[in-house]
């Protein structure tokens, strides 16, 4: 056996204690990695089951093919789903973002009678479990004898997203500096300018972000759509539905492309921020 | 052309659309489910058919039939905000103060797996977890885990599944009011001797308390009314009311015992919430 000599200048440190030195240096960098597979085994595992040769059920593993990739639309139902959730999560960021914008300049850009209550408003949809939400208004469409369906879950959508854009767009107006639109005042603009030329334009950031919220949510929404869609199926939908028959691998494809298309979105987002700050 | 409004008006006429619509279609159906929850069957009425008696023993039959589901619901929730806060604290830290350049990738990372659909990463764990998965036979034969035991089917694939559903919505609060702490708080309490873990305690942990509050709020509430775990990790026997009401509704057309189960989980989340906000005495939460 060979006896390594260790240099001089380096005091020798038992191994064991070498080692719980190097963990508590480590500790927050090892749970971080610990978390972070926690997070993604099941996107991990969706992707890998988009590549299953699996027929009906992908429950099992079959074998490696892109067939599923080159034909999403191999199962019919999973892309009349994805339309359908498509066009709903549409149509609810577009009427959520615009109400919920002007809301938000309401409430962060003045000072008024009733504001509180105003917040109050705002803040009880996100308190309530989804649940009620779904049920409560189920009851009111039934009521008026509207049946569920198409326009039923945009409203619902639109109804839940309203109070997170306001939320988010009302941050980013409240980390505004007052001093540029004093500076745009001072150098004779008057208010629909600077509006237009100084406050929209800093707002804009935190509007895109609310909008790209108020779609995922709507997209990934099942609770309030289960109750009022009817007999429309959304993507979620047609997950849970077919949950117990298997899900065929058509729908893993689609989840994984979403989450590879939502995250070029965030990672474009950032390189034009970065550019602009630059 | 300057505008000719009067100021005052402008943040109503702003908040005037939304609110309508807010009013019509979140209010309006609270208020109609209040209605909805004191009816009782119209005698020798179809099934759906409903009239208002004020049978306000509706309320007294839904609770103490679901007993059981109302107290699991809100004990599955407390375990899964308390699971959430302690995984989501040490990220959010680490991603705060210990990440450097890589801060904006992290939490993009924190937040990337919610891009796949909540329903298809559920189901993604119950195939994870389940019987023809590769974990469990694995344990199995390491003896690990006992032969007949499973793992989806029970209270603890719920609660593992509501913690890791609702994550993001701990991490980010959490992560928020831990970016905005001034490091010179925490260089003062080093210069005043407090060591590592002090300064944590006494520094840290006080000044991120907002996100605490936000984060445990923001995953305590849908998870007390969540059924999708429930209903695709779960069993029936860890039925939560949210899977009741959701029976109710569809399978037994009882809205009216439906209505009340709904009115007495928001009423229950909402005096729980009252009295946390009240003791961690923050109001800026809104």
């Amino acid at each position: 056996m060979s006896v390594k000599i260790k240099d001089a200048s380096v005091p020798v440190i038992p191994f064991k204690a070498r080692l719980s030195r190097w963990f508590g240096r480590n500790l927050l960098r090892i749970y971080m990695v610990f978390g972070f597979t926690y997070l993604f085994i099941p996107v991990a595992y969706t992707f890998a089951f988009s590549f299953n040769d699996s027929g009906k059920s992908n429950l099992v593993w079959k074998g490696f093919t892109f067939r599923n990739w080159q034909n999403p639309c191999g199962a019919p139902e999973v892309c009349t789903a994805l339309g359908n959730s498509i066009k709903i999560g549409f149509l609810a960021t577009l009427f959520s973002t615009i109400l919920g914008t002007l809301i938000a300049f309401a409430i962060g850009r003045y000072k008024f009678k009733g504001r509180s209550t105003s917040n109050l408003l705002i803040f009880l949809p996100m308190a309530t479990p989804e649940i009620v939400l779904g049920a409560s208004l189920l009851s009111l469409f039934l009521v008026f004898k509207i049946n569920p369906g198409f326009w039923p879950t945009v409203i619902a959508h639109v109804m839940f997203c309203i109070s997170f854009v306001v939320v988010t767009v009302k941050a980013r107006i409240a980390s505004l500096d007052p001093r540029l639109e004093q500076a745009a005042m001072d150098l004779y603009a008057n208010e629909i300018e600077t509006f237009r030329r100084v406050t929209l334009p800093l707002v804009a950031p935190g509007i895109a972000g609310a909008a790209l919220l108020a779609f995922s949510l709507s997209f990934d929404d099942f609770i309030i759509t289960n109750f009022n869609s009817g007999t429309l199926i959304t993507f979620p939908k047609f997950v849970y539905v077919s949950a117990a028959r298997g899900i065929p691998a058509q729908a893993n494809v689609i989840g994984s492309a979403m989450f590879f298309l939502a995250l070029a979105i965030v990672v474009a987002g950032q390189l034009v921020n970065r550019k602009k700050s630059r | 052309m300057k505008v000719s409004l009067p100021k005052s008006r402008v943040p109503y006429l702003l908040l005037f659309p939304g609110f309508a619509f807010l009013f019509t279609f979140f209010i309006l159906p609270i208020i109609n489910l209040a209605q909805t929850s004191t009816q009782t069957p119209v005698s020798g009425g179809d099934t759906g058919e409903y009239e208002q008696t004020f049978a306000f023993s509706n309320y007294v039959h839904a609770f103490l039939d679901n007993r059981e589901q109302f107290a699991r619901s809100f004990i599955f929730a407390a375990l899964a905000t308390i699971f959430a806060l302690t995984i989501a604290y040490p990220l959010a830290y680490a991603i705060a103060f210990k990440s450097g350049k890589y801060k904006n990738v992290l939490l993009v990372l924190v937040v990337a797996p919610f891009f796949t659909s909540f329903l298809l990463r559920t189901v993604a764990w119950k195939q994870i977890l389940g019987e023809e998965g590769f974990l469990v036979p694995t344990l199995r034969n390491l003896h690990l885990l006992g032969q007949q035991t499973t793992v989806t089917s029970t209270a603890f694939a719920v609660v593992a599944g509501m913690t890791y559903n609702f994550l993001p919505f701990m991490t980010l609060p959490l992560y928020a009011s831990l970016e905005r702490i001034d490091p010179r708080t925490i260089e003062a309490a080093g210069d005043l001797y407090a060591n590592g873990i002090t300064t944590f305690r006494k520094v840290t942990v006080p000044l991120s308390l907002p996100g605490v509050v936000a984060g445990t709020l923001l995953t305590f509430i849908p998870a007390a009314g969540d059924y999708v775990n429930a209903a695709i990790l779960g069993s029936p026997n860890t039925k939560m009311i949210g899977n009741v009401i959701e029976s109710r509704y569809f399978k037994i057309v009882d809205y009216p015992t439906a209505a009340a189960l709904s009115f007495t989980l928001m009423a229950a989340i909402l005096i729980l919430v009252t009295l946390y906000i009240r003791k961690a005495g923050t109001e800026e939460l809104v």
